[in-house]
């Protein structure tokens, strides 16, 4: 008998005791918990995101679409970047300000050239206010998941209000669980020393995020 | 489990030692109040708390009562994504899967993401034998696997280490396994960290192969989900090309939407988080084009006790456990023997009943872990899926008194009453007895009464061990119903 096989006989006679239920699983489980906390508006929920970003060492910028690229530029800049790992669905105009010189990445490129880059910007999928959460779902804008862990710096853009949702519940909703996802809160830490949080191990050690509203014209 | 702590005494040996150390206790009392403090804040935050925590439980043992079902429809989703599944019934057939699969591709070398499952199996140990070198890349996993050490907690497992242990064995211990320490490196955790950074990174970048445990595995869509916070486990499962992933049979959920539930309750019960720096989701394999994350990909699901752990009734729900260590953290026996004491890779109060339904109860440790509680029931208060686990202590200190029908490897078997226990069962017979004899318990307890000057302070003979840790007992000078009738009851309270 194959290890399935013999594994799955046993489960099937471990619960010889539970009775037959045919309930669909709709049914089976209540959900009687919410589907977001507080019931906050639309302006409320963004600044909930900021602060949520910012309590987890997520350096926070706001800003309209008209001053994005002075802002992205202003960024690199104060990191002292000289170079820039854009995804290939990028929105050119963000990077309209910049002089710093761009790496494209392409599925050649290796672990190690990421690793000489300084800075990389992407959008995001969404992003969650309860926790203060952005989700990258590797879209065009985003690129792969690796070109926002190799570099030491991830600048991301959420445009808000569309991309923000309130809680875990909402976000799940609205993402494909076919593509590979990366929840990003706060920038890499860890807690393993005597539970002291120090930031920065693995992944980018600084997470500049960038709320955008569309500008009125 | 595997022989990885073959060997270890007893629970109460080894808990005699630790807490005569005072520099485990003190690191431990340390970090264990400073994360439940934490905890119970981001908790308190959740006004649904109790209404997720009960859905958790719900979905759990839903998914374990149909586990076949959820199992089969996995396997389909994974292997429709690309992926391939294979099964394996102990911790021995894991292993050699794992090793042949590294082989297959030629390489000698691979990175790890922590995994409770891997250290369950003793993967690391299994490959070396293979000549393949397994590389922990979770930091506390870090210092434990340059330390030689054993991890003591779920979530950080080198919480009985301090600053200073830790600059030590990272200037020891790194120039053996690759890059070494900065000279001159300080305790501060940070310059640890930055050590740790440098050290680890030049094996990511290089590594062909990543082994993974997974937090929870989507029967309807094949996804796998790893939650951490270093950045290691994305390195894992991202820059390989071959990702191998070694997981229990009972970390399923049934569809993507049960993800909500558990991304709100793990963080919050694990590191006191409202989210966990990151959450990486794979399903299957990503199409060469766009060669986002390993174009090969396994996932190994294991049993290893599951199935006998599922077939007693009162004692599976520890498979609704999604290995949080909410629990450890709370525990007061925890707290001041530490986690080497459970002779396992789940210490702590999850341990201490999971440990025995997945090995039994046959071994010395095994069948001491159901007594390395107070039974103060903190762990079931904080538990995010509501194992009560105070009642299966219960539950398995009864087996190992009294034996009793178990099912073992898949077969059902009678276990014997464990050895040690004879002067406790000869107690308990004898005092059913006495109570089913009004007339017999009547002479004895004013015989007691009268005799109570004369009383030990310890028990003689094979009770000393007993009476050695605890007060006995004083016998009042007079019994209750002797009390009783003479005072009417209580009524006529005059002397």
């Amino acid at each position: 008998m194959s290890s399935r096989e013999l594994i799955l006989g046993r489960v099937r006679r471990a619960l010889a005791d539970v009775q037959q239920d045919d309930t669909p699983y709709e049914q089976a489980v209540p959900r009687s918990y919410l589907r977001e906390h507080g019931g906050l508006g639309v302006e409320e929920t963004v600044e909930l995101l900021a602060e949520n970003l910012a309590d987890y060492r997520a350096i926070v910028h706001r800003t309209d679409t008209a001053g994005l690229a002075g802002v992205i530029a202003g960024m690199l800049a104060a990191h002292g970047s000289e170079s820039v790992l854009v995804p290939p669905g990028l929105p050119e105009e963000w990077l309209g300000v910049t002089e710093v010189p761009r790496v494209h990445d392409s599925a050649a490129s290796t672990a190690h050239e990421l690793d000489r880059v300084d800075s990389v910007i992407t959008g995001c999928a969404i992003a969650i206010a309860e926790t203060g959460t952005i989700v990258l779902d590797g879209s065009p804008d985003q690129g792969r998941r690796r070109i926002t862990l190799v570099p030491d710096h991830h600048i991301c853009v959420v445009r808000v209000p569309e991309q923000v949702v309130s809680s875990v519940p909402q976000a799940l909703e609205r993402l494909d669980p076919t593509r590979p996802l990366t929840w990003i809160s706060g920038p890499s830490a860890t807690s393993d020393i005597e539970l002291d949080r120090v930031e920065g191990v693995h992944g980018p050690r600084t997470l500049e995020v960038v709320l955008v509203t569309a500008s009125e014209d | 489990m595997s022989g990885t702590y073959l060997g270890m005494p007893a629970f109460p040996k080894a808990a005699h030692e630790a807490v005569h150390n005072a520099t485990l206790r003190g690191n431990l009392r340390h970090a264990t109040h400073t994360i439940r403090g934490k905890r119970a804040k981001a908790v308190a935050e959740m006004s649904d708390w109790a209404e997720l925590r009960e859905a958790g439980k719900l979905i759990k043992d839903h998914t374990l009562r149909h586990l076949d079902r959820y199992l089969v429809q996995l396997e389909e989703s994974v292997t429709a994504a690309g992926g391939t599944v294979h099964w394996a019934v102990d911790a021995d057939e894991a292993n050699r899967i794992v090793a042949d699969l590294v082989k297959a591709t030629g390489e000698t070398e691979v990175v790890k993401v922590k995994s409770m499952a891997t250290q369950e199996i003793g993967l690391n140990e299994a490959l070396e034998a293979e000549g393949i070198h397994a590389y922990e890349t979770d930091l506390a996993e870090l210092i434990v696997q340059l330390g030689k050490d054993r991890p003591s907690h779920i979530l950080v497992p080198a919480i009985h280490r301090n600053r200073g242990e830790i600059r030590d064995i990272f200037a020891r211990e790194m120039s053996e396994w690759g890059r070494p320490a900065p000279e001159g490196l300080t305790d501060t955790p940070a310059e640890l960290a930055e050590a740790a950074r440098l050290h680890l990174r030049e094996k990511f970048l290089r590594a062909k192969v990543g082994v993974s445990g997974a937090n929870f595995m989507v029967a309807e869509t094949g996804t796998l989900v790893v939650v951490e916070s270093e950045g290691n486990g994305r390195m894992c499962l991202t820059l390989p090309e071959t990702l191998i992933s070694v997981v229990g049979i009972e970390k399923i959920v049934p569809t993507w939407q049960d993800l909500e539930v558990f991304l709100q309750t793990l963080p919050r019960s694990s590191t006191a988080e409202r989210m966990n720096p990151y959450t990486s989701t794979w399903t299957g394999t990503t199409d060469s084009a766009t060669a986002d994350g390993p174009s090969v990909f396994h996932l190994v699901l294991i049993d290893n006790g599951r199935t006998d752990t599922l077939a007693d009734e009162v004692g599976r729900q520890a498979l609704r456990c999604i290995r949080c260590s909410a629990c450890l953290n709370v525990c007061p026996v925890y707290e001041r023997a530490g986690g080497h004491a459970y002779g396992s890779v789940y210490p702590g109060p999850i341990g201490a009943i999971l440990s025995p339904q997945l090995r039994g109860t046959a071994s010395e440790v095994d069948a001491s872990l159901p007594y390395a509680s107070s039974l103060c029931g903190a762990c079931y208060e904080v538990c995010p899926v509501a194992i009560d686990i105070p009642e299966v202590l219960v539950h398995l200190r009864e087996r190992v008194v009294q034996g009793g029908p178990v099912t073992e490897k898949g077969n059902k078997v009678v276990l014997k009453p464990a050895k040690g226990h004879a002067a406790e069962r000869a107690a308990m017979r004898a005092a059913r007895w006495a109570f089913s004899h009004p007339g017999a318990l009547r002479t004895g307890q004013r015989l007691a009464s009268r005799s109570r000057r004369l009383h030990p302070r310890t028990l003689p003979g094979p009770g000393r061990a007993w009476s050695a840790t605890r007060d006995l007992p004083t016998v009042p000078a007079e019994p209750f119903r002797d009390w009783w009738q003479r005072t009417n009851g209580g009524k006529g309270m005059s002397k």
